[in-house]
């Protein structure tokens, strides 16, 4: 489960000055079950406000996204979401926090203690379950919301940045962890990225975008077999071709 | 280093200095300079004062008086300005409504409000309990509001990607939380400005008992060291009320602030 059908999806701005602009300019994609796809492109491609729209946190102008042959009108359980900034409640623990998602479904208190309990384990923070967020480090914070968002069980993952404010060494950490969560739960990832490394080491696809308007440039298969090496001479080469992409649309915007 | 040694932690070596030299330097002023019961009376002028008042019994029955006129008080804050707060912290429209009015009735002085709480309510403890009301009701409404107002939009957006999606789960389980800091700052505000309140809600006679009474009664009766026993009770419950809810705010309600503030 967790297939996506983005068709033809427009969204408009208005600024302060109450001029009109188009963030996002006929974008249609198809996405396939247990599929891990990133987004990249320069800033202001609307790869993010593309996010919020596929989670339902923002309408778009025009199109319609469909998971699992669902239209999405709204938030709902069924699509997870992790965000750039720390998200999580600061008056709950750890295990409150990731027993949020199930509590809202009315899950009696034993079962979602139970559920909590399986994806602090997959995480790896057991002994951090009475924590509240403040204690723990931006890296612990992230694995805490990735955990929370998957014990609804949603079909669909959508990250936005999750990993963005966090330094180099524990991004890269993260990154592998996110690829064993991955494996063990087999979701449908959307994975909204400035750094085209991360793209490449974690994705299926990945989806170049272009700025003003946001349109789709172009899809990059990512063929290379997992796990994957950074420093591998093929590796380079598709981080290269991505990197010269998102270049070449982000000077298209500037002329 | 001394990372430990908090504000909050004193050492009571230097609380008891402080204490008996302001003592003796009051017992000093007072017999050796002043010579005037009714100017300054001393400080074991007023123990005794203190003592003949308390086995009396009248003082217990001030300060229960003095303490049902506050709960009447800040109860009805509580229970008007909490919800009120919320609905003009959460709902814009409620917001452009009621801003106007409140903004207009705010700046009044609450003791201005005397003259109509006798007039509507007469000359009850209800009427006490309505200025005190009048006072309190204010920073806990604008701190609900502020709270309210300043929840993060990642906490709606991540509660409502989580299932919690109608207006009052989301009011209960993101809103009411993310505020309870500011809730706390304003009920604490509330507080003090009640104990103001009460004093001069009291002094006009809503009823033969209560500390801020008692001080104008004994005035009258030029009784200086009973005003100064009654002066003193009011200082030692306002703070006794403030530190149980300091007390209290830590121990439960915001643990998790701890690695918050600072």
């Amino acid at each position: 489960m967790g297939s996506v059908e983005i068709s033809d999806i427009t969204k408009m701005f208005t600024r302060d000055d109450g001029v009109e602009i188009l963030a996002i300019d006929g974008v249609s994609l198809s996405i396939s079950d247990d599929e891990f796809v990133s987004f990249v492109g320069p800033s202001g491609c609307g790869k993010t406000t593309l996010l919020r729209i596929i989670a339902g946190l923002d309408h778009a102008g025009s199109g319609s996204v469909l998971v699992d042959g669902n239209p999405i009108l709204g938030p709902g359980p069924k699509v997870g979401m992790v965000f750039q900034e720390y998200s999580l409640f600061p008056w709950r623990t750890v295990l409150d926090n990731i027993a949020f998602g199930p509590e809202m479904r009315g899950i009696s208190r034993q079962e979602r203690r139970k559920a909590a309990h399986k994806y602090i384990e997959m995480v790896g923070l057991e002994q951090f379950e009475k924590s509240y967020p403040y204690e723990l480090s931006g890296g612990m914070r992230q694995r805490v919301a990735i955990a929370r968002a998957l014990a609804n069980d949603p079909d669909l993952l959508l990250m936005d940045e999750p990993f963005g404010a966090l330094d180099a060494q524990t991004r890269n950490k993260m990154q592998v962890e996110l690829l064993s969560i991955w494996n063990l739960s087999k979701k449908t990832i959307l994975f909204v990225t400035h750094s085209v490394d991360e793209a490449v080491f974690l994705s299926d696809r990945i989806v170049v975008m272009s700025p003003r308007p946001g349109r789709i440039r172009s899809v990059v298969p990512v063929d290379i077999p997992r796990p994957r090496n950074r420093t591998a001479p093929e590796f380079a080469t598709l981080r290269r071709d991505v990197l010269s992409l998102i270049e070449e649309s982000s000077k298209q915007a500037n002329d | 280093m001394n990372t430990n040694k908090s504000a909050g932690k004193r050492s009571p070596v230097y609380l008891a200095i402080s204490v008996t030299a302001t003592i003796l330097f009051w017992q000093v002023l007072s017999d050796y300079i002043v010579q005037n019961k009714f100017i300054l009376p001393s400080f074991t002028d007023t123990v005794t004062a203190f003592i003949s008042l308390y086995t009396a019994g009248t003082l217990g029955v001030d300060i229960l008086t003095s303490l049902m006129h506050f709960a009447i008080g800040l109860g009805l804050s509580l229970l008007i300005g909490v919800p009120l707060g919320i609905c003009i912290g959460w709902f814009e429209r409620v917001n452009q409504l009621l801003d106007p009015l409140i903004e207009i009735i705010r700046p009044i002085p609450p003791l201005a409000w005397i003259p109509f709480a006798i007039v509507w309510f007469g000359l009850t403890d209800f009427s006490a309990g309505f200025v005190i009301f009048i006072g309190s009701v204010f920073p806990i409404l604008i701190n609900t509001y502020e709270g309210f107002k300043s929840v993060p939009r990642v906490f709606v957006e991540a509660g409502r990607m989580l299932g919690c999606t109608s207006s009052l789960s989301l009011i209960r389980y993101i809103a009411l939380p993310s505020a309870l800091p500011h809730l706390a700052a304003g009920f604490r505000i509330a507080t003090g400005v009640a104990w103001m309140c009460l004093v001069a809600a009291e002094m006009f006679g809503v009823s033969r008992f209560g500390l801020g009474q008692k001080i104008w009664w004994y005035y009258n009766l030029h009784q200086m060291d009973n005003v100064l026993v009654y002066m003193l009770m009011l200082g030692f419950i306002g703070l006794f009320i403030d530190f149980l809810f300091r007390y209290g705010m830590q121990r439960s309600l915001l643990r998790w602030r701890v690695g918050e503030v600072n």
